[in-house]
């Protein structure tokens, strides 16, 4: 192309762009559009959500949907539900992702060099086959169906990717902070708390919202280790709507809306932190 | 904190101890007094040709669902760091571009059961575009079935390669392109020999991954279809679920379980070799 006029490159140019904004609109409508419809069909009357020809823009708006989730005890249950276990979860793994982190970051452990590979191992465990023991175990510590049972199944997934985490975070941090703290007579504790955690601010709202994202989306454990209707969180929760009226689509579809709510504001808000947590330590759920 | 570190691998380490030593017993957590039979649950498992659909059934799913993710992520990543759209519209399609992985399972499948509906907008268009006579029933049709879970998944996992491969392209320096540029290569050249080689390593460690998660799958394939129509969508996570806790074979879902364990270990092992190797 080095022999090309201006000119020539010019147009090239524009013919390209023009390709790049086609190709980048029809992928919105891949990626976006079956968001677009959920939503939309959320404020449409049962009535309307098969209606031929389908209609884009509800001709009927209407909030009956949201309000019928929302004044069913039971519905408004699984929510409350899943911001207990994922608030749970959430606390727990940050707390201890900090103290293992730092740990692993400060001292000298055996096997400290085989840690990466060790956490790597575990993301590897298939699910169902930790499932097998794990309602064993659950069943014996009588924790079946309840939400403890979640929180300490989720806890064992996230934990390790927290601590793989933090101690990157905290390896970035000069040692020389904490000798300074040592030196004016805080302990170890107190060079923790008040200097680190502060500073590794990013690191631990992102292990936080990933945290937050994999316990509230999780299905197969919820489904498995609960049973009663009252322990069951968002995502059963859903699938038991549609189980008991397979006809009221906006109802699932308002719900699903309330359902990816909290997790899509988190990823709107902290965006970065939510893409770096989702690739430093490659896990996912 | 060490004992953090101690109890972690406890709970880690337990669970699958006891899972293998599950699927040398006869029926454990159902009878009192399970006995040692050695590796007969195996035996019977590889004799059942429902297990042996469902590891050709694994297969097929998890290597198309692993190519497409990289090809839709490579693409959308391409175009992302274009560099010829403004910042705030790539910005704003970033974002659009990764909403499917936000999503739960659930939901994913629910909205993608409204969309295919017999009497959704997907057939609505189908039909109304001539591309098909007449409405098609994606998750009834054993033949369509495996197809449509596929897709629903490609839809849901591909952005994760996305943001991998994109980090990817960020980091290649640009004076390698500016190089090929001046030896007069043009845009495919330029592919082939600055963009897929520079990305290779990433590219290996995520199909790596990526293959380990999409084998695993259970919540898209049992919620859009629970393993059928007539097993057509059965894959090795359902079909250990359901020897599970619909048959409650639990000593045969742990051989089961073992098998899918064993195979993602030896693709982790590859893995973290090839990460050793980068480093």
């Amino acid at each position: 192309m080095a022999t090309m006029t201006p000119m020539a490159g010019r147009k090239r140019h524009t013919a390209t762009r023009i390709w790049l904004w086609v190709g980048l609109t029809a992928g919105a409508l891949f990626a976006g559009g079956p968001a677009l419809w959920m939503l939309t069909s959320s404020f449409k009357p049962n009535t309307e959500i098969f209606a031929y020809p389908p209609t884009f823009i509800p001709e009927t708006f209407t909030f009956a949907a949201y309000a019928e989730i929302l004044t069913d005890p039971e519905k408004v249950r699984f929510f409350l539900n899943s911001y207990l276990v994922a608030g749970a979860v959430v606390l727990l793994t940050i707390v201890a992702g900090i103290m293992a982190g730092y740990a692993l970051s400060r001292f000298d452990f055996p096997f400290k060099k085989s840690l990466n590979a060790v956490i790597i191992s575990i993301q590897a465990v298939p699910p169902i086959t930790l499932l097998i023991p794990y309602f064993g175990l659950v069943v014996w510590l009588k924790l079946y169906d309840s939400l403890w049972a979640l929180v300490l199944t989720y806890v064992v997934a996230t934990i390790p990717y927290a601590i793989l985490m933090m101690t990157g975070y905290f390896n970035t941090i000069p040692k020389e902070l904490d000798e300074a703290v040592k030196i004016d007579g805080g302990g170890t504790f107190r060079a923790l708390w008040r200097v680190l955690v502060p500073i590794a601010k990013p690191g631990i709202v992102s292990v936080g919202a990933y945290t937050f994202m994999v316990a509230w989306n999780e299905y197969l454990f919820a489904l498995t280790l609960t049973q009663s209707k009252s322990n069951r969180t968002v995502p059963v929760g859903i699938q038991l709507l549609m189980g008991e009226h397979s006809f009221q689509w906006s109802e699932m579809m308002a719900m699903s809306v309330l359902g990816c709510l909290p997790v899509l504001i988190l990823f709107l808000f902290f965006q970065r932190q939510f893409v770096s947590g989702m690739t430093a330590g490659a896990v996912k759920a | 904190m060490a004992p953090t570190l101690v109890v972690m691998a406890v709970m880690m380490a337990t669970p699958v101890v006891m899972v293998f030593v599950y699927s040398v017993l006869s029926n454990v957590v159902m009878e009192a007094n399970s006995e040692f039979v050695g590796p007969a649950n195996f035996g019977t498992l590889i004799a059942d040709p429902v297990f042996r659909k469902a590891i050709g059934n694994t297969l097929i799913f998890t290597t198309v669902s692993v190519t497409l993710h990289l090809l839709l992520g490579l693409g959308f990543a391409m175009m992302l760091n274009s560099g010829l759209v403004p910042r705030l519209a790539t910005a704003v399609f970033r974002v659009i571009f990764i909403l499917p992985w936000v999503f739960t399972a659930s939901i994913v499948v629910i909205v993608w059961q409204l969309l295919l509906n017999p009497s959704g907008v997907v057939n609505y268009l189908l039909t109304t575009l001539n591309v098909v006579d007449q409405r098609v029933e994606w998750f009834s049709n054993p033949d369509l079935a495996l197809l449509t879970v596929i897709f629903i998944n490609v839809w849901a996992g591909y952005p994760f390669l996305m943001i991998s491969l994109l980090a990817g392209l960020q980091g290649i320096p640009a004076d390698l392109y500016e190089a090929a540029q001046v030896d007069g290569a043009g845009p495919w050249s330029r592919f082939f020999n600055v963009t897929l080689p520079q990305l290779k390593p990433i590219i290996v460690a995520m199909l790596m991954l990526d293959f380990i998660w999409n084998m695993q799958q259970f919540p898209i394939v049992w919620l859009a279809t629970g393993g059928g129509p007539l097993n057509a969508t059965e894959t090795i996570a359902t079909y250990t679920y359901k020897l599970a806790f619909s048959r409650h074979e639990f000593s045969m879902a742990a051989a089961s379980g073992v098998i899918l364990f064993i195979v993602s270990m030896a693709v982790a092992l590859v893995y973290v070799r090839h990460q050793k190797a980068r480093d």
